[in-house]
């Protein structure tokens, strides 16, 4: 197995819902789409943000788009109007996701 | 077919993409998004002032510059850029039109505002609980600001059926505009899921503008043309509840398979459950092909019944908040910032202030991203060219938080050197209005619709 950058394979979209920010995750080549599964799991993610998402990480599977959809509960501070971050919409957390390095075959 | 276009993912996007949209192809309905959930508390402020404001004024502006447009290309209006005064919003555009001698029928959907029924309801054991935490609104109803209920497509399609050539609504769910004309014009019945599913995914999937078309598009983004003249989208409407997003030919951007996933999965949680006043979309029934240039072909879209109950947003003031910047340059450029940090935070300490947070990120050193695996490493670290030190305050007392606005300039001259202020001057202290989501049975709100002028 050769270690790589999520950004190889797949792209990204984040966006916050109060102190909730979502990422989907959208693999490039649909026969790359059991390597998301198997690699980005919710666990890994939750580590992947240590310190920055305080709260719980679900995933939601999306087959028909070759996507996974990331929930990450407390991660903005608050959310929105209250929150100090630099990027309090979450709104570069898509791209945060894709520095995580995975197993590939 | 019909085709809706989106000319507004929200107040403060382009002028130019509704106008491009209205005049460089053909189009039957163009939909315009004002309303932020921020949007409500900033039209409630203009309102204090003045009784006659607290609508989006950017949409009385475009109505009168492209009315004949309109007239002429026979297209209609759906916009909630009602906010808390919609029927100030139809005044406006009455005058507007009257004043180029244009006649018009304009409609309004209102009773979203449950505002001055909050205590009634709350007597009457409807605890508006927070939809993430639980907590009863009674905790902050001294606060409270507005509330109002997310409505769906249905009084949208009725004011269509009264013949309005412009729909103006206080809040509505953003896909609900775009459902509202496939309603209309299609017959679809309430308990049409699946359809109404498929219109709700084809609102969802244009109600950001051209975040579909190639904006904020991470596939490929370089290779992406003409973002510059980047063309907002357009649904082409079946009457089977199938649909393509398209744009217009001869506008920059790119609608593909993997630009519109991205935007599909943007602000949603469980896919199997998009829950919105109408329906309840499952977006893993979403089949999509290339069905040609720019043009997304969408089908198989199932949904299921809608819940009993409308969404509330309620705003509520939350304390102060001031954010300060100055950027530190080569040599040690990071190590400067920190050491900026922890001066400022130690005077701050020293002058007594309390926060209920202070937040430090160093742009240019992992500010935005925050993740370990993203710090600069120690070979990189020397060879930054600047960083810029961001502190955030927040308080309920603004008297602290004007304090720690006064501590930002002096780091220029009395802290670490090579440091400029960014020509930003004083931090502005800005008060916090902040979201409380709840939920609210459907039998407790009436929409209403209203037509002028009236049919007789």
């Amino acid at each position: 197995m050769a270690k790589r950058k999520l950004v190889e394979i797949a792209h990204a979209r984040s966006g916050d819902k109060g102190d909730l920010v979502n990422i989907g995750l959208i693999v490039r080549k649909p026969e790359d789409y059991p390597i998301l599964l198997r690699e980005v799991t919710a666990d890994r993610v939750k580590q992947h943000f240590e310190g920055v998402c305080k709260g719980k990480v679900e995933r939601f599977e999306l087959p028909n788009l070759g996507a996974l959809n990331f929930l990450l509960h407390e991660a903005l501070d608050g959310g929105g109007t209250m929150a100090l971050k630099a990027d309090p919409q979450g709104k570069t957390f898509s791209t945060a996701l894709l520095r995580m390095e995975i197993d590939v075959d | 077919m019909i085709r809706i276009a989106n000319g507004q993912g929200f107040w403060g996007d382009s002028l130019e993409a509704p106008v491009d949209q209205i005049r460089r192809g053909p189009i039957d309905y163009l939909t315009l998004d004002y309303l932020a959930e921020v949007t409500m508390s900033i039209l409630q402020k203009q309102r204090t002032r003045d009784p006659q404001a607290g609508y989006a004024r950017d949409f009385v502006d475009l109505i009168a510059r492209v009315l004949p447009d309109l007239k002429d290309r026979r297209i209609r209006v759906i916009a909630n850029a009602g906010g808390i005064n919609p029927m100030g919003c139809r005044d406006a555009v009455l005058e507007r039109a009257a004043r180029q001698n244009l006649p018009l029928k304009v409609a309004t959907v209102t009773g979203d505002d449950i505002t001055d029924r909050l205590d009634q309801f709350l007597k009457r054991g409807i605890e508006l609980k927070h939809m993430d935490t639980g907590e009863p609104l009674s905790a902050i109803r001294a606060q409270v600001e507005r509330a109002n209920v997310y409505f769906g497509a249905f009084p949208v399609a009725e004011a269509l059926g009264l013949g309005a050539e412009i729909v103006i609504t206080g809040r509505v769910a953003d896909a609900a505009l775009t459902l509202a004309p496939m309603i209309h014009e299609f017959g679809w019945k309430e308990i049409d899921w699946d359809k109404l599913s498929a219109g709700i995914v084809a609102g969802h999937a244009i109600e950001c503008g051209a975040q579909v078309t190639g904006g904020n598009c991470q596939v490929d983004w370089e290779t992406i043309p003409d973002l510059a003249d980047i063309g907002y989208p357009i649904v082409e409407a079946e009457p089977d509840g199938t649909f393509s997003v398209t744009k217009h030919a001869g506008t920059g951007g790119r609608v593909t398979v993997a630009s519109v996933k991205e935007q599909l999965l943007y602000e949603i949680g469980d896919p199997t459950q998009y829950i919105t006043p109408d329906c309840v979309a499952d977006f893993t029934t979403v089949h999509l092909d290339q069905a040609g240039e720019n043009r997304v072909r969408f089908t198989g879209i199932e949904g299921r019944p809608a819940t009993n109950y409308y969404k509330v947003s309620i705003s509520y003031t939350a304390g102060y908040k001031a954010m300060g910047s100055l950027v530190y340059t080569w040599p040690d450029a990071y190590k400067k910032a920190r050491a900026a940090d922890q001066i400022l935070r130690q005077r701050l300490t020293r002058l007594g202030l309390r926060f209920d947070e202070i937040r430090t990120a160093f742009l240019g050193a992992n500010g935005c991203h925050e993740i370990p695996t993203a710090e600069p490493t120690p070979e990189i670290e020397p060879h930054l060219p600047e960083v810029v030190l961001r502190v955030g305050v927040r308080s309920e007392n603004r008297a602290a938080v004007d304090r720690f606005t006064r501590e930002i300039a002096p780091l220029v001259l009395n802290g670490p050197p090579g440091v400029s202020g960014l020509g930003l001057g004083r931090p502005r202290v800005e008060e916090i209005v902040a979201f409380w989501p709840a939920l609210i049975p459907k039998s407790e709100v009436r929409p209403e619709v209203a037509i002028w002028p009236s049919a007789n």
